[in-house]
Parts: structure tokens; C-alpha cells; sequence
């Protein structure tokens, strides 16, 4: 790990390809700073994408890294990290890859606290496949697919992570660059599961949460005097269905990260020449 | 004495069926006996009928036969089920006491032991050591020498307390005491023991065991049945050397975990049967594409969708083969004996790592549910290899950079293999992905950078071919005119069909095929031939298919897909009959 580490270092010579103006620009400068920030570098970085326009996140950036398939980013990060502590592993998708396919992973990831971060680009909508309902937008938004309206409530993500046992639950606004940073450095900095859902608005398919909307409506839980270790506070924030809220909404300060609890600190890719010592006695259990 | 002797217990599931069996198998065992073990279960925990037979011999035994020497039967059912192995002879213990068992009819010929399981045990301390009364029974009904039982007892209970090993012996010196006194039994044989030592896994435990000697350090996996014995193999152990398991959500979970502790350099696996192969196998073009090095464990059960959990068969070949949409690069490895589990899956390892490809390793329910016994030397550690492939580090990864000094983990090589970089290697940082990409990493639409992609890793391919050996295991006569070809577990009760028909002066030449991608060239053998037979555990002959295919010669084939494996009498009756037919239509 070197000192002189700047935020642009995780910068690839790729441009990206997202739609000018697109939120995802915000949410990865604020990553790369926060990664810099925190004193990584890209040798000593993963970054494992979902799939979607938030997915080619891990194209712009650049680390270790791997873009996999649709809603199974989560899965990955974990087997990086419990198989290289010392990796920095940090998860970017969208909120359909989040929410819709990949939700089970999210819970359990949720619930297995592996100390990584994971960062949810939530434009409320589906990007790359070209503007459908996603499992965040509101239940009257029409699009091709759902003309009426999904006609369900959305998935509320920090509800999701709370009720599962989160120990760290964040949310974020991609252009609010200085805080957003501020908030993905937070969640790399904890020791556990830091999970923050950044508003990250889609400006080509998404006119109703966007921008504007989320100028208007953030509320700053630092600003309220929010104590984020406070559960009952943060359960209370986290259900008001009115407010759009960011910053740390709760932390917990008892989190034991999984592999802490498993007692895996040691790199896993070396492997003796042959069979481990001892390995007869494999055998040997078998009489 | 007859050269094997045939025994098995059987109830109800919930019986403790399983258990005692286990511990009878490794007193024969730890006596100096081969020992073959095999399980008839029910999808169900409570209920259902239930049976764990043992073959046991001095000499190596490979399979089942349709013949039981002596029987616990906890259940009436037990003997129904078992009529056609019991012949004239044959013991049968059971509990008289027992409201269900008091009006059982002994068949004729057959010798009915009355023996009061239950009340003896609960002298002895407990109904629950049963089980455990009967095993005395039939230590005195073999002359098996009862301290055989007890060292197995030993080992069963240890972890529990003296006092329950005591109990334990104490119970089967009373079925023992009991058959002495009260009842007239004479076998005609006793049971020999012999000073050697020898060890009983089963294929999951073979494969478990396997993985740890190659290094393994990661597994994921879901529960699923029979491949679970893997993953509880593995915890536990793995730890001992560095590695861990994970139990995820699913299987889709399960192998994503694997392939990123795989592309942080871990060696990794998991496994699983059917049904998870079928949610595996979108994560398996990724791996592929990826060229990440990582062990898939297939072990089958009869399908398709939930099937007969329970229950034997070849059925997934094609799956494996050609699962996914797209066009992918693999290897498709099968061992064909319980040892075979242990070193196909060293060499699983190797093969992923070298050619970083992902790598399916299919063994079907029979081998992996079963038990065997090998010397200790079957499983040599000093044998084991370990080939990483073409890591590179801080000082040979300036060969594989472009002209910006950039990290290219998808070279176009000769071989097909490219460079890999384990994260944290300084200037090795790249990215890895399931579009298609250049040697950077980095998605691409370019047509020609696609098809050199495309043929780099099917290159791959071409190179094992070459550097690998992909040679069948051969057994019986190479001049004879009938050739029989299988894979997987049917090797066991063929190499004894073989012995048999021998005896009738029938030869065979026998193949037994553990590659199924890339595989050897049988074309030589088949056409050397006059009569080809392919034997499998389905319905449709997936491997005779693919024989075909390779020779373009018409084979017979004989296939089982009722749920239960070959054993040694049928196979040997099928393929003379085979041979019969043949010879009238020539
Ligand atoms: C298994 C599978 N199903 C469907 C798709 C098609 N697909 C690509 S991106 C996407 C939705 C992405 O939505 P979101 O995660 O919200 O990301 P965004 O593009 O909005 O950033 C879908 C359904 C896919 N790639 N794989
Ligand atoms: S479609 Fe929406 S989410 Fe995708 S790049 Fe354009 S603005 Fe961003």
C-alpha cells in the first residue's frame, strides 16, 4: 500500500458510456475518493459489479476487480474477502440487480457481516434494459412493462437491512460529492457489512426521482442530530415513509465481522507443493 | 466358507439403521475385511423403509450381490423387501417381543433367531443400544470375534463418555451371550479376521479428502442430497489447514462465494447435485469467461427436476457436457471408484488451475453414499502434486504488460493460457468479466478480438489433449470380440461380472472411461470389436451417444435407471444375454 495513493489512481483510461448527467458519474468519483481516503490503493482493492448500467462501475474504476453476472455480486465480494483479508472488497450494483434477482444475497449478506461495503446505485428504475419498474419505484411510476404502475409498494432497502440484522445502514445522494464521499468512506471504515444505497438518479428514464426531487426532499441525518448508534432512532427513520433521508442512519457498535468470528485472517491463495503436512492423518481417520 | 459373506440390517428410517450398520462395517474393517457397503433409503427422515447392507470378504470386494447370509430385521417389511436375496440358510434376527415382529413368518429354509433386542438393551441401559444387541447376535452367529465390535464401538462413542462405550459393549456381549445359550445356530463358517489394516470413506468423504490434499482452502455449498457428506467432510477438517466453509443461501450463492475466493487465488470449490448444477450453471459460463480456475463437484441423483433424491443415476452427463447457453470450454472428469473420488479430484485442481477452466468433477449417488475399504497407501499423500499454473508475480508480470504498462490477464497465447495475477500483486490490478473482453479484461464488441477470445480459450482445450493423459482404465481380455464401455461407479460391479462370466468362459474387454471432457479415442478399441456394449445408469444411453458419435459405430447398451445400481449377478446376466443375442442376429 502506498501513501500517495490519489483518488484518481482508481480511475481506468475507460470512458464511460453512461448518459451525461447520469448519477453513476457522482457515486463512483465519491467511491474512489472514499477508497483513497481510507489508504487503499488498486493493487490491494477488488471491486466486484453487478450487472446493469450501475454495473460497469468496475469497467471505469481501476483495482482488482470482476464484473459478474446479474444479482450475484454480493456472493463474490464475500469469497474474496473470506479467502484474502487483506483485500479491500467493495460491492457496486443497481437497485434491480440489489433488490429484484439478487435479493436473497442481500439479506444474507446482510446477515453474514463480512467486513466489506456494498454500494447501491438506486435510480428507481431498470437503466440498461431500458427503462422497466425496478423493485424501488413507486407504485403508480409507469413504464412499458408496468403501464399502471407496479401496483406494489417498493422495497424500502434499509428496512430490508435492518430487519436482517445490518450493522451498518447508510444512505447517500450521488451529486452531494463532499457528503456522499464522506458516507462510502464511513461504511469502508467499519468493521463488518457497510451497506449504503446512494440516490444515483437515471436521468434518461427517470422523471420523477430525480435530481430536483432529491434536492428538495434530503434530509441530513447529521444536520438532525441523528445518533446513528441509537436503534430505536434509526428504526424510526427508517420507516418514516415520508422523508428521503442521508447519512448514517445506524450503526451498530457491537458488529463482529464473519471472518473475526471464524478466525480467517490469512490469505487462502498459497498452497503447499503437494498434500499439507499432516494430511495422513486425513487418512488415518478412516480405520 | 463361502468367499463373501452378505449381511444387512433394515427397518424404519429413524431406526438408527444408518449408524449401526457404520459401526459393523468398521469392525469388519478394523478386523482385517474388505468390506462393501451399500444404503437403500427413503427421501424421508421418520418412516419409510430403510436398509444398509454389507458385503464383506478377505479379498477386495467392488459391488453388491443379490444374496444376504444373515438379516437384522427390525421391521416385518424388512424381510419382505429382502426375500429374493435370503436363500436357504439365511438368518434372520429379530425381536419376537416386539408387538410387530411377534407373528413373523420365518420363510422356509431359513433360520428365524428370536432374540429379545429391546429387553436385553434395556438391561444393558437403554432400549436405545438395540441395535447394538443384535450386532452381538450376529457376532456369535458369524464366530466374528466380538472385540472387533467393541474397537468400533470405541471409536463410535468415544467423544461421548466411557460409561455409553461400556453400555455399549455390555449390550452386545448380551445378544452375544443370548444366541450362545438359547438358540442353535450353525453357520457352517466363522468369519475370519486378517492383520491387515485398512480404511472405510465413502466417494463424498474420498472427494472431501481429495480436496484438502490438493490444497483447498475454500468451500461453498448448499445442502443437497447425496453431495452434502461433502461439505460436512470438509467442516470441521478444511479449518485445520487454513481453509474454511461456507453453508450459503443457495446455489447460486454458493458458487459465486467460490469463484471469487477462486480469483483471489484460493483454490475453490463447491458441490452439488442436479437440481443446484441446474442454478449453478449460469455462474458456470462466467467462470469460464472468465478463466477462473474452480472445481464443481456433480453428484448425481436420479432426476430431472426433484426426482428420486434418494436414488442412483447416470443422468446428468449431457447437462454437464453442454449446460449453458453459449459456447464453453470445460473439463468434465468421472471418477469410476470410491478412490478414483480422491485423486480425480487432486487432478480437478490442477487441470482448473492450469488451464484456468472450470472444471466438473460427476460422481453418482452409489459411489458417494457408499463405503469401501482401501490399505491406507491407496490414499499416499506423498503423491500428491500440486500444479498452480502461470501465476505470475512482481517480477514476471512486466512480460505480460502492454505498452501503458497495463495487466493483460487474457493474452492471446499460443496455448490458450494467459497469466494470472492473485489480487495484491502490485501493478497486477485488472478487471475480470462475463462480456466478452480483450486482453485487458475490458469489454469488447470487436469482432476480431472476439473470435480470438473465443479460440484462445477453446484452445485450451486442445493443449490438455496433448500435455494430459485421458486414458480409460482397462480390464479383462483386449482380444476379446465383445467390448464393454462405462463410466462412473459401474466399474465396481462390472470388473466382478467380468470374473464371473469368465468363469463361464465368456471373456470380455472392459473400458472404464473417468474423462468425459476431453476423453480418450476409443475408436481403436470399438473397432477392434465385434460387439460393443455401453453400460449406464439411465435411459436414454448419454454415453453410448457420445461413443457413437466418436467412433460412428452402432453399440448396445444396457441401461439401469430404476433407482438402484447394477450389481455384480445382473450385470454379468445382462451382458450374457447381450452376447447371446448378438451372436443369433450375426
Ligand atoms: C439473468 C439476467 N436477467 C436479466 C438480465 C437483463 N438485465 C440487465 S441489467 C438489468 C436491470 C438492471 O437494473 P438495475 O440493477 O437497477 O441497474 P441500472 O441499469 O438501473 O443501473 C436487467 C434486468 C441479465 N443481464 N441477466
Ligand atoms: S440509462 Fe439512466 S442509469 Fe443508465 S446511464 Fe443513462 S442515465 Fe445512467
Amino acid at each position: 500500500m502506498s501513501s500517495d495513493v490519489r483518488f484518481t489512481d482508481f480511475k481506468s483510461d475507460k470512458q464511460p458510456t453512461w448518459c451525461p448527467g447520469c448519477g453513476d458519474f457522482g457515486t463512483m468519483n465519491g467511491m474512489m475518493k472514499a477508497l483513497a481516503n481510507t489508504g487503499n490503493d488498486p493493487d490491494n482493492t477488488f471491486i466486484v459489479a453487478g450487472i446493469g448500467c450501475s454495473g460497469k462501475i468496475g469497467t471505469y474504476m481501476h483495482s482488482y476487480a470482476l464484473h459478474g453476472v446479474h444479482g450475484r455480486a454480493l456472493p463474490v465480494g464475500t469469497g474474496v474477502k473470506l479467502a484474502n483479508p487483506d483485500l479491500e472488497v467493495m460491492v457496486a450494483g443497481g437497485d434491480g440487480d440489489g433488490y429484484s434477482i439478487g435479493a436473497g444475497h442481500f439479506v444474507h449478506a446482510v446477515r453474514r457481516n463480512v467486513d466489506m461495503s456494498y454500494i447501491v446505485m438506486d435510480n428507481r428504475i431498470y437503466g440498461l434494459t431500458k427503462g422497466q419498474a425496478s423493485p424501488t419505484s413507486r407504485d403508480d411510476f409507469e413504464t412499458a412493462t408496468t403501464p399502471e404502475g407496479p401496483q406494489q409498494p417498493p422495497v424500502n432497502p434499509l428496512a430490508l437491512a435492518l430487519a436482517s440484522g445490518a450493522t451498518f445502514i447508510a444512505q447517500s445522494f450521488s451529486t452531494d460529492a463532499q457528503r456522499h464521499a464522506e458516507i462510502v468512506q464511513e461504511a469502508i471504515e467499519h468493521d463488518g457489512f457497510g451497506f449504503v444505497n446512494v440516490f444515483s438518479p437515471c436521468v434518461t428514464f427517470n422523471d420523477v426521482d430525480t435530481y430536483d426531487y432529491f434536492r428538495d426532499s434530503l434530509v441530513d441525518l447529521a444536520e438532525e442530530g441523528h445518533d446513528p448508534t441509537d436503534y430505536d432512532a434509526a428504526k424510526n427513520k427508517i420507516l418514516d415513509a415520508s422523508k428521503e433521508y442521508q447519512g448514517v442512519v445506524w450503526q451498530s457498535e457491537k458488529s463482529i465481522p464473519y471472518g473475526e468470528k471464524r478466525g480467517l485472517d490469512t490469505d487462502m491463495s498459497r498452497v503447499d507443493e503437494g498434500a499439507p503436512e499432516g494430511a495422513m492423518d486425513l487418512v488415518r481417520e478412516f480405520y | 466358507m463361502p468367499a463373501d459373506f452378505n449381511w444387512a440390517i433394515g427397518g424404519e428410517a429413524g431406526d438408527g439403521i444408518d449408524s449401526t450398520g457404520k459401526i459393523f462395517a468398521q469392525a469388519l474393517s478394523r478386523a482385517g475385511r474388505h468390506v462393501f457397503t451399500s444404503k437403500d433409503f427413503a427421501s424421508r427422515i421418520r418412516g419409510g423403509y430403510t436398509a444398509y447392507k454389507i458385503r464383506t470378504s478377505v479379498d477386495p470386494v467392488q459391488s453388491v450381490v443379490d444374496r444376504l447370509d444373515v438379516l437384522i430385521a427390525l421391521t416385518p417389511r424388512t424381510i419382505e423387501e429382502n426375500l429374493e436375496e435370503l436363500h436357504e440358510g439365511s438368518v434372520i434376527v429379530y425381536d419376537g417381543e416386539r408387538t410387530t415382529m411377534a407373528n413373523v413368518e420365518i420363510p422356509d429354509g431359513m433360520v428365524g433367531l428370536d432374540v429379545p433386542l429391546k429387553r436385553l438393551a434395556e438391561e444393558a441401559g437403554g432400549a436405545i443400544m438395540r441395535n447394538v444387541v443384535a450386532l452381538g447376535a450376529a457376532c456369535e452367529v458369524t464366530g466374528f470375534p466380538i472385540e472387533n465390535l467393541d474397537s468400533a464401538l470405541e471409536k463410535r462413542f468415544a467423544s461421548k463418555g466411557q460409561a455409553l462405550v461400556d453400555n455399549n459393549k455390555e449390550a452386545a456381549r448380551s445378544g452375544q451371550d443370548y444366541v450362545a445359550e438359547e438358540c442353535d445356530v450353525d453357520l457352517g463358517y466363522e468369519l475370519e479376521t486378517t492383520d491387515s489394516d485398512y480404511v472405510l470413506l465413502n466417494g463424498d468423504e474420498a472427494i472431501g479428502m481429495g480436496a484438502i490434499a490438493a490444497g483447498c482452502k475454500f468451500y461453498a455449498g448448499y445442502p443437497i442430497t447425496p453431495a452434502t457428506d461433502v461439505m460436512e467432510y470438509l467442516v470441521g477438517r478444511i479449518e485445520r489447514f487454513g481453509g474454511h466453509v461456507v453453508q450459503a443461501e443457495d446455489e447460486l450463492s454458493a458458487i459465486n462465494m467460490a469463484l471469487g475466493a477462486a480469483r483471489a487465488g484460493a483454490r475453490s470449490m463447491t458441490a452439488t447435485s442436479g437440481p443446484g448444477i441446474d442454478l449453478m450453471t449460469e455462474t458456470f459460463g462466467l467462470v469460464a469467461t472468465s478463466e477462473t480456475p474452480l472445481v464443481i463437484v456433480d453428484v448425481m441423483r436420479s432426476g430431472p427436476s426433484t426426482g428420486m433424491p434418494t436414488k442412483q443415476e447416470q443422468g446428468d452427463l449431457n447437462g454437464l457436457l453442454y449446460g449453458g447457453h453459449g459456447e464453453i470450454p470445460r473439463f468434465v472428469l468421472a471418477p469410476t471408484t470410491i478412490s478414483e473420488c480422491f485423486w480425480k479430484t487432486v487432478e480437478a485442481f490442477n487441470l482448473a488451475e492450469k488451464y484456468q477452466t472450470p472444471v466438473y468433477l460427476v460422481a453418482d449417488l452409489s459411489m458417494a453414499v457408499t463405503e469401501q475399504t482401501f490399505t491406507p497407501e491407496t490414499f499416499d499423500m506423498d503423491d500428491v502434486e500440486v500444479d498452480r499454473g502461470k501465476v505470475v508475480d512482481e517480477e514476471t508480470l512486466d512480460e505480460w504488460q502492454n505498452e501503458k504498462g497495463q495487466f493483460k490477464p487474457h493474452a492471446i497465447t499460443d496455448d490458450g493460457v494467459s497469466p494470472r495475477a492473485f489480487p495484491g500483486t502490485v501493478d497486477g490490478a485488472h478487471m475480470s468479466t462475463g462480456l466478452e473482453h480483450d486482453e485487458l479484461g475490458r469489454r469488447t464488441e470487436d469482432t476480431g478480438m472476439r473470435v480470438e477470445q473465443v479460440d484462445k480459450r477453446n484452445r485450451k482445450v486442445g493443449t490438455a489433449r496433448e500435455e494430459e493423459t485421458w486414458d480409460p482404465r482397462e480390464f479383462g481380455d483386449p482380444d476379446s470380440e465383445t467390448l464393454v464401455i462405462s463410466w462412473g461407479s459401474n466399474e465396481g460391479p462390472m470388473t466382478e461380472a467380468i470374473e464371473m462370466l469368465a468363469g463361464e468362459g465368456i471373456d470380455l474387454h472392459f473400458l472404464s472411461v473417468p474423462y468425459i471432457f476431453p476423453r480418450p479415442d476409443l475408436t481403436d478399441a470399438v473397432e477392434a470389436a465385434e460387439r460393443v456394449v455401453v453400460v449406464e445408469c439411465n435411459a436414454t444411453g448419454q454415453f453410448a451417444d457420445i461413443v457413437e458419435h466418436d467412433t460412428l459405430t452402432r453399440v448396445d447398451r444396457i441401461n439401469k435407471y430404476d433407482g438402484v445400481r447394477f450389481n455384480a449377478d445382473e450385470l454379468a446376466a445382462e451382458i450374457k444375454a447381450t452376447v447371446a443375442e448378438t451372436e443369433v442376429t450375426q
